[in-house]
């Protein structure tokens, strides 16, 4: 018995750069959260107010978009090479798309950290939604546009792994994994557009000064059509686990792979419709449209509520498998010195609690108290920053020993890694949340205002300040533990087995599933007529508003952060 | 397709919930009323702002009996007014704001209320509310709009009646 890195050298080696730049990315990114908790608390402050927002758009591209999506291009291929028990069919193009997603990555986090030195004339203090006419650097955009389009061919090798699976294999259902990959992937396709069509043939033209002015609203529009979509493309590596590994790791199995393909053809259909709930508050677009999304975002509850049911059920299965008993005494008899267990069950516990503040986002109405508030942070960190992160740190604990065949450093450190970060998390988030509602804004330096001061409805503002300021430092200690437990990890004596890799069928089987769900072309078919039935009014009625071009000239960052600049383009314009 | 018992009581629970979520957003929207952004504010030219009626003197409009107009600007990194002279209203009226923006997006919230709207170059937004007794209230922007973002904040004063007739009259709004 020899593990993955032992079947599929080529593959593990893919598979272990992406993770490198996956944790590079969460070691970077999670240091600027470390600095943004004590900026904005007050508590310790080393850097100028304005290089803040050059700090805050490297925590949020770097972790949201570079450790979370590097983690997903690996977790996906080692599903989807081991799920169908073949390599990929080139390594070649494996290679090719792991080499054009670094090089677009790496060129957004040149564009973004080149704003801590003035003396290079280059910026992207745009944040992670880059709102024109905000202007970055050409090469953000340039550098993103290459990354999705990587992220495209990493798709399509998988998909031509499958087609080559499927030749040798035609009555065959599809494997579980490699389904929930493929559906990710057509809903990755689908809401990628959004945002390639925005930085193609928008920004890129625009912030190279080939064309002069953007419509704010169609941008930010085609942002949200692929923002909101690329919250499930974060969530659905950590669904792939917690479907059919959590209940593994728990000593039993997965409870019904018919409602898992379930959940994942409902991501699929509901995950793009929805964007236009994050413009609850834009002008420009009918109520009635917004009330759409709404409605379609509530019912993509239904398959993170199934989720729920299943992946529970399946954790108490184990529990009993192991000599569990009684209504809730079987939680006593789960594997929780396990940190790859630990880590996923405590992500799944606080996703429920992010679930329930998910809820009063969707809700158009009581968005209203919230929106842009503290609230919404204190909501994602919940979502991407636990559920999503921890599932992910935890999953590595189990996945990392298959690609080098080593075992893990230290499982005791692992385990306090994961409580680490459960604990700083419940003492960020909940402290966000409150003072979201007493509305101190997100997204800010400064949360204190000359000419008023918040009040807190429990509780001081400084004591969810000082909540903050110790939540996140707790959080950058869980991730240095996590980076050098890995590290370490490395250089351990290659052995046999140095984990138990087998994943048991699960209890209901794919056969009792009805064949349509694997039917593919149809489930992408009915997702893109919800997205056109969707999104075809509102964008021609922002198009219609001011063109697909707009009458809004760029503001540049790197000039507005300059003060000498603004003074030289003065005296340019009086001479 | 095998269902476990447990599994379908679960689904039906789950559906019920969005159904009832669906329910109460849409009784909010229509039997309570509660208003929201939309496209009735139309455009404007957002470098000819000086050209539109109202923005290019933007303040308090007197619309109707104990009805008020409020045309805000926001730019980077003021609200005009409310910046450098508070936002003026009487108590115990109706006011309509209608907001914009002169050069990127921002946010105008009134702090600790639900008045809260995203400020987009090219189009206005508006929304109506219901003003209450005399009190000052705080004016943020909850987008990031640049480099001092942290620093464009504002006040509104919701004053008795009489003391803002007196000073409409003395030429204020």
């Amino acid at each position: 018995m020899a593990t993955f890195v032992d079947r599929y050298a080529e593959e593990a080696s893919v598979i272990k750069a992406n993770l490198v730049v996956s944790f590079v990315a969460l070691g970077i990114g999670a240091f600027f959260g470390l600095v943004q908790a004590l900026h904005r608390t007050n508590y310790f402050r080393f850097i100028d107010s304005v290089d803040y927002y050059t700090v805050l758009t490297g925590h949020g591209v770097l972790l949201a978009l570079v450790f979370t999506i590097f983690f997903l291009l690996g977790l996906f291929t080692w599903a989807v090479v081991q799920s169908l028990e073949r390599p990929m069919p080139d390594i070649r193009l494996t290679w090719a798309w792991f080499g054009l997603t670094t090089t677009g990555a790496t060129f957004v986090a040149i564009a973004i950290l080149a704003g801590f030195m003035p003396s290079i004339d280059m910026s992207a203090d745009v944040l992670y939604t880059f709102y024109a006419p905000l202007q970055a650097h050409p090469l953000f955009y340039v550098g993103l546009a290459m990354f999705i389009v990587g992220t495209w061919l990493a798709g399509a090798d998988w998909f031509l792994a499958y087609r080559n699976w499927r030749g040798d294999n035609p009555d065959e259902r599809i494997p579980l994994q490699t389904f929930m990959v493929l559906t990710t992937m057509l809903m990755w396709y689908l809401s990628t557009l959004g945002v390639a069509v925005s930085t193609v043939f928008f920004l890129i033209p625009w912030s190279f000064g080939i064309v002069e002015t953007v419509n704010p609203l169609l941008t930010r529009t085609l942002f949200w059509f692929f923002g909101h979509p690329v919250v499930y493309f974060w969530l659905m590596p950590a669904y792939l686990m917690w479907y059919t590994v959590l209940p593994k790791l728990a000593g039993g199995r997965l409870f019904s792979d018919p409602l898992a393909r379930v959940v994942f053809v409902l991501f699929l259909l509901l995950s793009t419709p929805v964007g236009i709930h994050h413009q609850y508050l834009d002008p420009g677009i009918a109520e009635g449209f917004k009330f759409i999304a709404m409605t379609n975002t509530m019912f993509l509850l239904l398959p993170s509520l199934l989720t729920a049911f299943t992946v529970v059920a399946s954790v108490e299965h184990g529990a009993r498998q192991r000599g569990g008993e009684g209504y809730l005494k079987w939680l006593g008899a789960l594997p929780w010195r396990d940190p790859a267990f630990t880590g996923m069950a405590l992500a799944g516990a606080m996703f429920a609690a992010g679930g329930f503040s998910g809820m009063i986002n969707a809700g158009m109405n009581i968005n209203y108290l919230i929106h842009n508030t503290l609230w919404v942070p204190g909501h994602f960190h919940l979502t991407v920053g636990t559920a999503v992160a921890l599932t992910m740190m935890a999953g590595s604990y189990w996945l990392v020993p298959q690609l080098t065949g080593k075992r893990l450093y230290s499982r005791p450190i692992g385990l306090l890694q994961v409580v680490l970060w459960f604990v700083g998390m419940v003492l960020m988030s909940n402290a966000m949340h409150r003072a979201g509602l007493v509305g101190i804004p997100r997204r800010t330096a400064e949360p204190q205002y000359q000419s008023f001061d918040f009040t807190a409805v429990i509780g001081t503002v400084g004591e969810l300040r000082a909540q903050i300021a110790i939540g996140g430092t707790l959080l950058f200690l869980s991730v240095v533990l996590f980076l050098f437990n890995i590290l370490l990890s490395a250089f351990e004596e290659p052995i046999a087995n140095p984990v138990d890799d087998r994943l048991p069928a699960p209890l209901s089987g794919a056969s009792g599933s009805p064949l349509v769900l694997d039917d593919l072309r149809l489930w992408t078919g009915i997702a893109v007529v919800l997205v056109i039935l969707a999104y075809t009014l509102p964008l021609a009625g922002i198009v219609g508003d001011a063109g697909f071009f707009g009458n809004v000239p760029g503001v540049p960052v790197w000039v507005s952060a300059n003060a000498e600049a603004i003074v030289e383009t003065l005296t340019e314009v009086i001479a | 397709m095998e269902i476990h018992a447990y599994e379908k009581f679960w689904l039906g629970a789950a559906l019920l919930l969005i159904v009832g979520f669906i329910a109460t957003v849409s009784y909010g929207a229509i039997g309570a009323g509660v208003e929201m952004i939309d496209d009735d504010g139309g455009t404007v030219d957002p470098q000819n702002l000086d050209q539109h009626p109202k923005f290019s003197d933007p303040g308090v409009y007197k619309s109707g009996p104990n009805e008020y107009d409020v045309y805000v600007i926001a730019k980077q990194f003021l609200f005009q007014p409310g910046t450098s002279e508070p936002i003026r209203v009487p108590a115990n009226s109706t006011v309509t704001f209608h907001v914009t923006s002169a050069d990127v997006i921002h946010g105008f919230e009134v702090v600790g209320t639900n008045a809260n709207t995203m400020a987009i170059p090219g189009q206005i937004s508006t929304f109506t509310v219901e003003v209450d007794g005399p009190q000052e209230y705080g004016l943020l922007c909850n987008e990031y709009c640049g480099s001092a973002h942290h620093a464009m904040e504002g006040t509104m004063k919701v004053v008795p009646e009489d003391e803002f007739n007196a000073s409409a009259t003395a030429g204020g709004a």
